[in-house]
């Protein structure tokens, strides 16, 4: 163990720790910001909002997307909403009880300061983005509008319509836009981060690649803030974008970062089943939905009928026979669990069966068709799109996937990475979810990470480094990372192999699915800790990309991307072996109890395993930084 | 791996020198929007003008009128009315004259907005699309402006030779409109143009009448369904009131009758005044 | 269910680089489910030219839900394809039979260079954002955000613009390049919220001239608001052309009054 995992947690009750660090941190006066370079990597939710904020500041501020725009970040793609302890609707919601039901949510594995200063600042969230224009839903009076999301017992999600996430990311991008046209930020677009450069142990800066010129160059600066999102791509098949990936995260863990809990990984249980094995993406269809619909499969594994012809008593509606106070609302992981076991035992439904069925005939009967249409209707008409059926006649089929990743870079309450210099936020850093996220929360946390805690956090870091100039991009750190960053991308396109790089992304997404996917066990994570590195001696002996390196050659990044992906599909595997209990969306088939629910191990597994790199991929070295709980004690969940 | 040149990054992009400060109006017709808010004046000024001047034009049907016990038509008195205009405020014809330049002022603007138009719209697809365009909304008449338009000003410029100026070879005579009408639309090959001049003109304004809404920003729920409606009325009417004309005349519903007497004759006003008309 | 299209061949363009002669390329799909997608066709495309050695079909593409705005493509003359109201990640093979010759393009205007194959550079949209598309807000110091009750209506009509993904599918479909539709899904969402009012005229001159820079006139055909993903309406743009008019005078009236 040699990484350091101070957590720089304040002193103080938990209701004031944030405040005493507002109140006590060091600042830097206006007149010696625009002495400090910052660069800001990616430009989603945390990066935008943190990028325009260091504008606003008066810091020099360098925004890199791999994007034609800022506006493409994945963040766009959150349907359901954010939440916020506004108490508007006046029905019990407080700072506290978002905190603690966050950190119940995350099944005890998520560091209580960082969680409360979540909930604190996620009431400032709601202000600034609606100062900033964002079309929240209101009801006639005027005033916003709340409801209830992923079982929650109050209503603290504000949404706009099933966009929420474009509106909020578009409101930070106009932020942010506007610092770029006042000048105050540069914008890199198209350009991919490939490499961390660390001088004398701090983080000096990055190297990038120019995706339409293939131009490998340096950008030095004062520090470095990665808010380059998840890595649920890992599994190929998912709710993430096609571009989403872990190279970001990945190459700064090779340079020093320790990467935290990779095991982690949130399935979403509504997203549309795979219809065949070219499918390159899934889609998730909004959480919603399990409000009005009913989940069932037929009883018998051998039905043929068509889903209306399904007499009652030969369905199973398996969520609310098995948590009758929770029924079709049990929680994500819960209910994710729940179809792969029907899925398993024979009894999905589909023309691959591999889907549940998410039935709307009751809602409609009890409501009408026009209330349950005006609820779901662009739901309905996405669904129909993608799948050509409508769901008012014939009930949806939905099946897990993989959405979201609470792992990723360790970070302190400063959102510090083991390197100094190199911060991390929103989806990339591990933070604030523990093993489990809910539902609107990723939003939130984005939003509060970019806007109200990394413009204070990072005043300390660069005051220390006061009148020190930039670091030289001559610098020989900087030139071996260059080249180093070179010779991989021409090594990929010298392999001249058979095989493309999808080919070798959808073979590992199926082992990593398979072994570190809903249910993990030690004898599978030990085969998938086996196949990968053969998997990946293949990929670099047989892997194929066309076209060349100095235009716009997609084959070529993604080959990169693929390549860091079983690095990280390794440390996953790792980190869910070593875990040997199961929580939140880390659910050992050994850790379970009679009924399939999982148990943990709150006496030996409390703790946060932040890896570190060791420079061969099976073998990474193993931290911990123990969670000590002040506030909120340990509880089993239970929806039953 | 060849290195290209690099490219750097945007920024300061909204920070401008600011510009010479030029008339109100005139910053505004330099921009593309400002244009159209031309196009669409001038083009409200055109249609005031085909409607009255149909409206007059369909006077021809009312045929000769008892005017101190003289029968005269009653066309040619509304066009004698035209010139008598605000006579005596001011003297014969001004008022005309006024309308005219008024007029031609905004058929020239109209023509130097919708270049200036024409030439940003080419710029800004300077590679057409390779394969076939298939339009969903964009109809003949929206994408035919520019050349209903040419149609119609060559007639307009034929027109005034016809009938203002009698040099089309026609059998001619200052003021007496409906001798003229009946003279030149009675020869076949004239009668059509004037008949297909008057479908592109009304092609013209259904596209324009619906458009000017749009550019002038006219623009409210209660009344955008009625926008299309009152776009397809006008040009309908336009074309109906208009194309009546020449149908009449080749009919031989319009027929001059030599024993009607001439507005010059009734009002003992003649031709060496020398007033155009 | 799922039945299988056969014999499909597309016409798809390709181009080495912004100043490269471009041509279309034919190739043959013999079979495809009429579940894939429409990207998905072209990823097995991909998938086979690689195999056969040669360049894969470079295209802009990332969430595949429609949300993006980054996938654009002019198929068989029709930005997005011939579903309404869909944007190419979300448009099904079941849209096409058996047969079909689809034609692909990349879109075309002069302000939306050709990058490589069907990629083009959108960039612009992003000078107009930055040019006043936003409301200034700096962090911090917002007052509650129920603050200022706005009239659902009011706040509805916001969103129906905001829903723009700036896809450039507008531009693309407009006969004259325009990027009218664009530009004024922007400025109505922010200048009928009570929170844009302040910078409200300002924000409309310079959009509005920035947009000018680019791209060509509006001339109504309403091409943009049937090719939009989101169905944006072409209203928009007749409340940009009345505040870009006020603006002129408005902006005029403050700046003499310093």
């Amino acid at each position: 163990m040699t990484l350091n995992l101070d957590s720089k947690v304040p002193e103080g009750p938990m209701a004031d720790k944030w405040s005493n660090y507002i109140a006590e941190q060091k600042l830097v006066n206006p007149a010696n910001k625009r002495k400090f370079k910052i660069i800001v990597v990616g430009t989603g939710l945390a990066g935008a909002s943190a990028a325009a904020t260091f504008g606003e500041l008066g810091y020099q501020v360098e925004s890199f997307t791999f994007h034609d725009s800022p506006r493409r970040a994945h963040s766009i793609a959150a349907q359901g909403g954010i939440n916020a302890a506004k108490n508007y609707p006046g029905d019990g919601d407080s700072v506290h009880r978002l905190f603690y039901d966050t950190v119940k949510g995350g099944d005890f594995r998520s560091r209580e300061a960082n969680v409360h200063r979540l909930a604190e600042v996620s009431v400032n969230i709601i202000d600034q983005m609606v100062a900033q224009g964002v079309p929240f839903a209101r009801e006639y009076g005027g005033l916003l509008d709340n409801r209830s999301f992923g079982g929650a017992q109050v209503s603290r999600t504000f949404y706009a319509r099933g966009q929420t996430g474009q509106q909020l990311l578009l409101g930070a991008y106009q932020q942010l836009s506007r610092q770029i046209g006042l000048g105050n930020v540069k914008l890199w677009n198209r350009i991919e981060m490939v490499d961390v450069v660390n001088i004398d142990g701090r983080c000096a800066g990055i190297v990038t690649r120019d995706l339409m010129t293939g131009e490998v160059r340096s950008h030095a600066a004062h520090a470095v803030v990665l808010a380059t999102g998840g890595y649920g791509n890992a599994f190929f098949l998912s709710t993430n974008a096609m571009a989403c990936n872990v190279t970001a995260a990945w190459r700064a863990h090779r340079r020093g970062a320790g990467f935290a809990n990779p095991s982690y990984t949130q399935i979403h249980p509504t997203c549309i089943p795979q219809a065949d094995e070219f499918q390159s993406k899934l889609t998730l269809m909004s959480e919603s939905l399990r409000n009005d619909g009913r989940i069932w499969v037929p009883k018998d594994p051998d039905e043929t009928r068509a889903a209306k012809d399904v007499p009652e008593d030969e369905r199973d509606y398996y969520l609310e026979r098995i948590y009758p106070s929770f029924g079709n609302l049990a929680p994500r992981d819960v209910s994710s669990r729940a179809a792969k076991r029907a899925v398993d035992a024979g009894q999905g439904v589909g023309p691959l069966k591999n889907g549940v069925y998410l039935d709307f005939a009751e809602a409609i009967n009890r409501l009408g068709l026009d209330t349950v249409w005006e609820r779901y209707s662009n739901l309905f008409e996405m669904y129909e799109r993608i799948t050509g059926e409508d769901p008012r006649e014939t009930p949806m089929r939905i099946y897990p996937a993989s959405h979201y990743t609470m792992g990723g870079l360790w970070v302190d309450y400063e959102l510090q990475t083991t390197i100094p210099g190199l911060f991390a936020a929103g989806e990339a850093n591990f933070s604030d979810h523990g093993a489990n996220r809910l539902g609107a929360s990723a939003l939130m946390q984005g939003l509060s990470d970019g806007y109200f805690v990394l413009p204070y956090t990072i005043a300390p870091y660069l005051s220390d480094l006061l009148n020190k100039p930039i670091p030289d991009e001559n610098h020989e750190a900087f030139t071996a990372a260059e080249q180093e960053a070179r010779d991989r991308y021409q090594g990929y396109l010298d392999i001249g192999g058979t095989k493309s790089p999808d080919h070798f992304h959808r073979e590992l997404g199926k082992i990593i699915w398979d072994y570190c996917g809903m249910g993990r066990n030690q004898v599978g994570l030990e085969k998938a800790l086996a196949e990968i590195p053969a998997l990946h001696e293949e990929f670099k002996t047989d892997l194929r990309v066309t076209g060349d390196g100095a235009s716009m050659n997609q084959t070529l990044e993604k080959a990169a991307r693929v390549d860091d992906f079983f690095e990280l599909g390794m440390l996953m595997c790792k980190d869910a072996l070593v875990r040997e209990e199961s929580c939140g969306g880390h659910f050992r088939e050994e850790y379970q109890t009679d009924d399939g629910e999982a148990v943990r191990n709150d006496d030996e597994f409390a703790h946060v395993t932040a890896w570190e790199w060791s420079g061969d991929p099976s073998n990474p070295i193993e931290n911990r930084e123990p969670l000590e709980y002040e506030v909120v004690k340990f509880a089993t969940r239970s929806y039953k | 791996m060849a290195q290209t040149l690099s490219r750097g990054p945007v920024t300061g992009t909204a920070v401008k020198a600011p510009g010479k400060k030029k008339p109100f109006v005139l910053d505004l017709y330099g921009t593309a929007v400002g244009k159209k808010y031309v196009m669409a004046i001038t083009g409200l000024v055109g249609l005031g003008f085909v409607i009255t001047h149909m409206i007059g034009n369909l006077k021809v049907f009312l045929g000769p009128i008892n005017e101190d016990g003289q029968r005269v038509y009653d066309i040619d008195i509304y066009g004698e009315f035209l010139r008598d205009l605000a006579v005596p405020l001011l003297p014969r014809t001004y008022v005309l004259w006024g309308l005219r330049f008024v007029l031609i002022g905004a058929v020239l603007l109209h023509i130097h907005a919708a270049y200036g138009l024409t030439q940003i719209n080419r710029k800004a697809r300077s590679v057409k699309y390779q394969s076939a365009r298939d339009y969903q909304i964009a109809n003949f008449a929206s994408r035919s402006m520019r050349y209903t338009g040419v149609i119609v000003l060559l007639f307009i410029i034929w027109h005034i030779a016809d009938l203002t100026w009698g040099s089309t070879g026609a059998d001619w005579s200052r003021g007496d409109v409906y001798f003229n009408i009946d003279q030149s639309l009675s020869r076949i090959p004239v009668a059509l143009l004037y008949i297909v001049a008057n479908i592109a003109l009304g092609i013209h304004l259904f596209h324009g009448v619906w458009s000017l809404f749009q550019s002038l920003g006219w623009n409210n729920p209660r009344f955008n369904a009625w926008r299309r409606n009152a776009a397809i009325g006008a040009a309908a009417l336009i074309v109906v009131g208009n194309v009546s004309i020449p149908v009449a005349t080749l009919a031989g519903i319009i027929e001059f009758d030599d024993t009607v007497v001439s507005v010059h004759d009734l009002h003992g006003s003649g031709e060496e005044e020398g007033a155009d008309e | 269910m799922s039945h299988t299209l056969t014999n499909i061949s597309l016409k798809i363009w390709r181009q080495d680089g912004p100043d490269g002669q471009g041509r279309f390329e034919t190739h043959q799909i013999p079979e495809i489910s009429d579940e894939a997608s429409f990207l998905e066709m072209l990823d097995i495309l991909n998938e086979r030219l690689i195999e056969e050695n040669k360049e894969a079909i470079v295209f802009d593409h990332d969430c595949r839900e429609g949300i993006c705005g980054t996938c654009s493509l002019m198929i068989d003359g029709q930005a997005h394809g011939p579903q309404k109201g869909t944007a190419t990640c979300q448009l099904h093979m079941r849209t096409f039979s058996s047969g079909d010759e689809i034609v692909i393009e990349p879109w075309r205007a002069t302000a939306f260079p050709i990058i490589k194959d069907l990629m083009v550079d959108r960039s612009p949209f992003d000078r107009i954002v930055e040019a006043g598309g936003f409301i200034t807000a700096p962090t911090g110091g917002a007052p509650d955000a129920n603050l200022i009750p706005i009239p659902k209506p009011v706040s509805d009509s916001a969103m129906d613009n905001a829903a723009c993904i700036g896809c450039g599918a507008c531009v693309a479909a407009c006969p004259n390049g325009a990027a009218s539709l664009f530009t004024s899904a922007k400025l109505t969402h922010l200048n009928v919220l009570p929170q844009g009012q302040s910078e409200r005229f300002k924000r409309a001159e310079s959009m509005v001239e920035t947009m000018e820079e680019y791209f060509g006139s509006c001339t109504n055909h309403g091409e943009c608001s049937s090719a939009c993903p989101k169905e944006i309406s072409i209203d928009a743009i007749a409340v940009m052309n009345t505040d870009y008019r006020k603006s002129k005078l408005k902006n005029r009236k403050s700046l003499s009054r310093k």
